[in-house]
């Protein structure tokens, strides 16, 4: 049997029987033993998690690198030191880069800048060329890459007939397409909710139906086509309901929604401060109430961050011009904790930020394709690739946002306290974060 | 308003703070009538107009408060300066307080910049001189004010006399393009605030999305809102911001929703009609009405500079005190 080369000790571990307290001996890659006491050799790192959960590695469907092209607000690193710290051991990167990722060149070389970071970096690649919702991008050569998931995010395809041929064409290729659902008609020049707070603001609104419209069409195309559709930031009690009712009916549908859209309303919007614009926007206290049931009944299927830098010049203008989005990586799980944890067991939360995200992703198994990846998302177990994520309960964790990993700073929690805390966070057997610092 | 550092929105004042401001900009108005219409009292400060969009009146109108009460005005004309070569808002803001200035008053046509300007200066003063659609102070002050003047002179009272209990169940009626109006969203904080019933009329695409938390009603019927208003407030459809398309067309809009002359002829006797203007004659208005003596936009845009003296007046710290044996500059 070999040496331990990692040992993490005392911590209630998410594992196949249930919660058991119980120590995790790691050795190179791999969980070596989940046993009630190891013993650590001389010389072998051991990372105390008394209080603590020791639960798979997190790993967010919707993250915004950056790169190429804004590295002012992001790189490949920066974002996966940021994922690591809060508790990531993969990340999907959005493909709404400059150029956008809507090429196998492209791809490769996001691919081949996340080798090495802190959090394994896959890729989403684009449906259309440019995102621009006009020709279907490469998606055959871009899945050889190994990519499993496919949006134009941050604009949905607008075209519901090449969203139709784009589902069509990737049945046979084995991966999803995902919406970023917007109907562009009614969201027009919107920059924040429609509703009492727009009004009063004078702010034009993005009403709730331009979401609810693209879910109800790509609802039906997926019946049309038999095609799996994933459903990105889902933000409306509308939407949640859609999606439900499709999940009823036994359409492969699946879908996520991001943090903000648990806690934060528009009417954060009052001050007209950027950092509170995203999109979809914040809405009302009924769709926060609406997205947070749909994420303990199973409708909503994973928590995502929708991490969005911007550099501080982008967000300091009048609100309508800047632009969308809100850092979210390392303030994600505390947030998920802190509302989800009065409704759901410790297991179904690591399930809705870290198993069922690696299922969607199909990150669940080693794949040498493009740059490989590891597996995530799997009950902490001998056997296993050691990506773990230590979370500590009774900590706390305070939002600084200079103290941010990010190369950006618009996160909308500045000064906010949660309750939990991301405490070691393990990738491939390396301990990246120890008692909440990165180690590289 | 003593103590306040900005104008930002009518909020920020209360019925105290804008019967302060009407109380203020009487005094003003009497300095408005001497042959020398200029006192000394904001003497040495320097007041500048930062218009990032269109404006004739709400301009002139702040400059000549601002030299009135003998402050120097500087005037960034947008169209040549480096925010044409791209300089951002904030960046604008910081070099310009940083020549000392002493009162911002901006223009801008995204909803919540002058709060934003707000946080941003260390020490200025901020007007919102017209934000977006989100709101206009000065225009609803200076609408209030004008409302008195009618109304105490009827009586053949001073308008200080009749202090702010005037507006009270005062009936209001906002007609047209309420949506893209930050002189209504004005309107309805300032009327109400003072106590006056405020009604507004609208074809349903040219309303606020949603009028939950708005202390107001809305008319279904337009005719039988006119008959019931003391006060109606037309408001110009906003073409250039694309309102155009929110209606059929300007005929229909002004069949439906204009103060033509026939309707005129159904409002009460005593009924105020107001304008912010520009006035579109023959679309919110007909010509014959705008010309009507009840009809009050010239005295509006006389008012309007009392007004912005009060204001300016009450944010800088001049002192009200004496001012009626304040000389006139030579």
């Amino acid at each position: 049997m070999p040496e331990p080369t990692l040992v993490i000790r005392g911590g209630d571990v998410v594992g196949p029987a249930g919660l058991t307290r119980a120590d995790v001996a790691v050795a190179g890659e791999a969980i070596l033993a989940v046993a009630e006491s190891i013993e650590a050799p001389r010389g072998v790192r051991v990372l105390d998690a008394a209080g603590c959960l020791v639960g798979p590695g997190l790993v967010d469907l919707h993250t915004h690198l950056r790169q190429p092209g804004r590295e002012e607000a992001e790189t490949i690193e920066t974002g996966a030191r940021a994922a690591a710290l809060g508790g990531y051991t993969a990340i999907v990167a959005m493909p709404n880069t400059e150029p956008a990722i809507d090429a196998a060149g492209v791809a490769a070389e996001v691919l081949a800048l996340g080798v090495g970071c802190t959090a394994e970096v896959a890729v989403a690649g684009a449906i259309t060329v440019g995102r621009a919702g006009h020709a279907l991008a490469p998606l055959a050569e871009l899945a050889a890459l190994g990519i499993t998931l496919f949006t134009d995010d941050g604009a949905g395809v607008q075209d519901g007939a090449l969203m139709r041929r784009a589902l069509d064409y990737a049945k046979g290729l084995g991966v999803t397409l995902a919406q970023h659902c917007e109907d562009n008609c009614l969201a027009a020049g919107g920059a924040m909710h429609e509703g009492s707070w727009s009004s009063r603001l004078g702010i034009a609104g993005i009403p709730a139906a331009a979401e609810e419209a693209m879910v109800a069409r790509d609802i039906a195309l997926s019946r049309l086509t038999g095609a799996p559709v994933h459903f990105l930031h889902m933000s409306t009690a509308g939407s949640v309901d859609l999606i439900r009712r499709a999940k009823e009916e036994g359409l492969p549908v699946t879908a996520e929604a991001a943090p903000h859209h648990m806690l934060l309303t528009h009417a954060l919007v009052a001050d007209y401060d950027p950092v509170f614009k995203v999109n979809p926007p914040l809405r009302t206290d009924e769709d926060v109430a609406a997205v947070i049931a749909g994420l303990c009944d199973g409708t909503i299927n994973a928590v995502a961050t929708d991490h969005a830098p911007h550099a501080p010049e982008a967000k300091d203008v009048p609100f309508d011009q800047a632009p969308p989005g809100m850092l979210g990586l390392q303030t994600a799980f505390p947030i998920a904790w802190e509302v989800l944890s009065p409704h759901l067991g410790p297991e179904r939360v690591f399930a809705l930020l870290s198993t069922q995200p690696a299922v969607i992703a199909k990150l669940t198994a080693t794949d040498p394709r493009g740059a490989g990846h590891s597996a995530h998302g799997g009950l902490v177990e001998a056997g296993a690739t050691a990506n773990l994520c230590v979370f500590d309960p009774g900590a706390t964790t305070v939002v600084d946002p200079a103290g941010l990993a990010s190369r950006s700073r618009n996160t909308p929690y500045a000064g906010r306290t949660f309750t939990g805390a991301v405490r070691h966070t393990v990738l491939r057997g390396e301990a990246v974060v120890i008692d909440g610092a990165a180690q590289r | 308003m003593t103590g306040t550092q900005h104008l930002l929105s009518v909020a920020d004042l209360g019925p105290e703070g804008i019967g302060e401001v009407l109380h203020v900009a009487e005094a003003f108005a009497e300095v408005e009538r001497r042959s020398m219409p200029k006192v000394p009292t904001l003497r040495g400060k320097v007041v500048a107009t930062l218009f990032f969009e269109e404006s004739t009146r709400t301009r002139l109108s702040f400059e000549t408060a601002a030299k009135r009460l003998s402050a120097d005005v500087l005037s960034l004309a947008v169209a040549s300066s480096s925010v044409k070569k791209g300089e951002s808002l904030r960046d604008t803001v910081e070099t310009v307080e940083a020549m000392g200035i002493d009162a911002i008053i901006i223009r801008h046509s995204s909803a919540g910049a002058p709060h934003q300007v707000a946080r941003w200066v260390e020490r200025a003063h901020v007007v919102n001189a017209g934000d977006g659609w989100h709101e206009h102070p000065t225009q609803a002050l200076l609408d209030c004010f004008t409302v008195r003047q009618v109304l105490a002179e009827r009586k053949g009272a001073a308008p200080d006399e009749l202090g702010i209990s005037c507006f009270e169940d005062l009936r209001v009626l906002i007609v047209g393009d309420v949506r893209h109006s930050r002189v209504a969203r004005s309107e309805v904080l300032a009327y109400t605030a003072l106590g006056a019933h405020v009604t507004l009329a609208a074809p349903g695409s040219l309303l606020p999305p949603s009028l939950e938390g708005w202390p107001v009603e809305v008319a279904t019927d337009l005719d039988a809102a006119l008959a019931d208003a003391d006060v109606v407030s037309l408001l110009r459809l906003q073409a250039e911001r694309g309102s155009g398309s929110f209606v059929p067309s300007l005929r229909e809009y002004t069949a439906g929703w204009g103060l033509t002359a026939r309707r005129a002829e159904r409002l009460a006797e005593h009924t105020i009609v107001t304008h912010p203007g520009p006035m579109v004659r023959g679309v919110e208005i007909a010509s014959d009405v705008a010309d009507l003596p009840r009809t009050v936009v010239t005295q509006q845009v006389a008012n309007g500079i009392a007004v912005r003296m009060a204001i300016l007046f009450l944010l800088l710290g001049g002192e009200l005190q004496g001012l009626a044996e304040v000389p006139a500059v030579a």
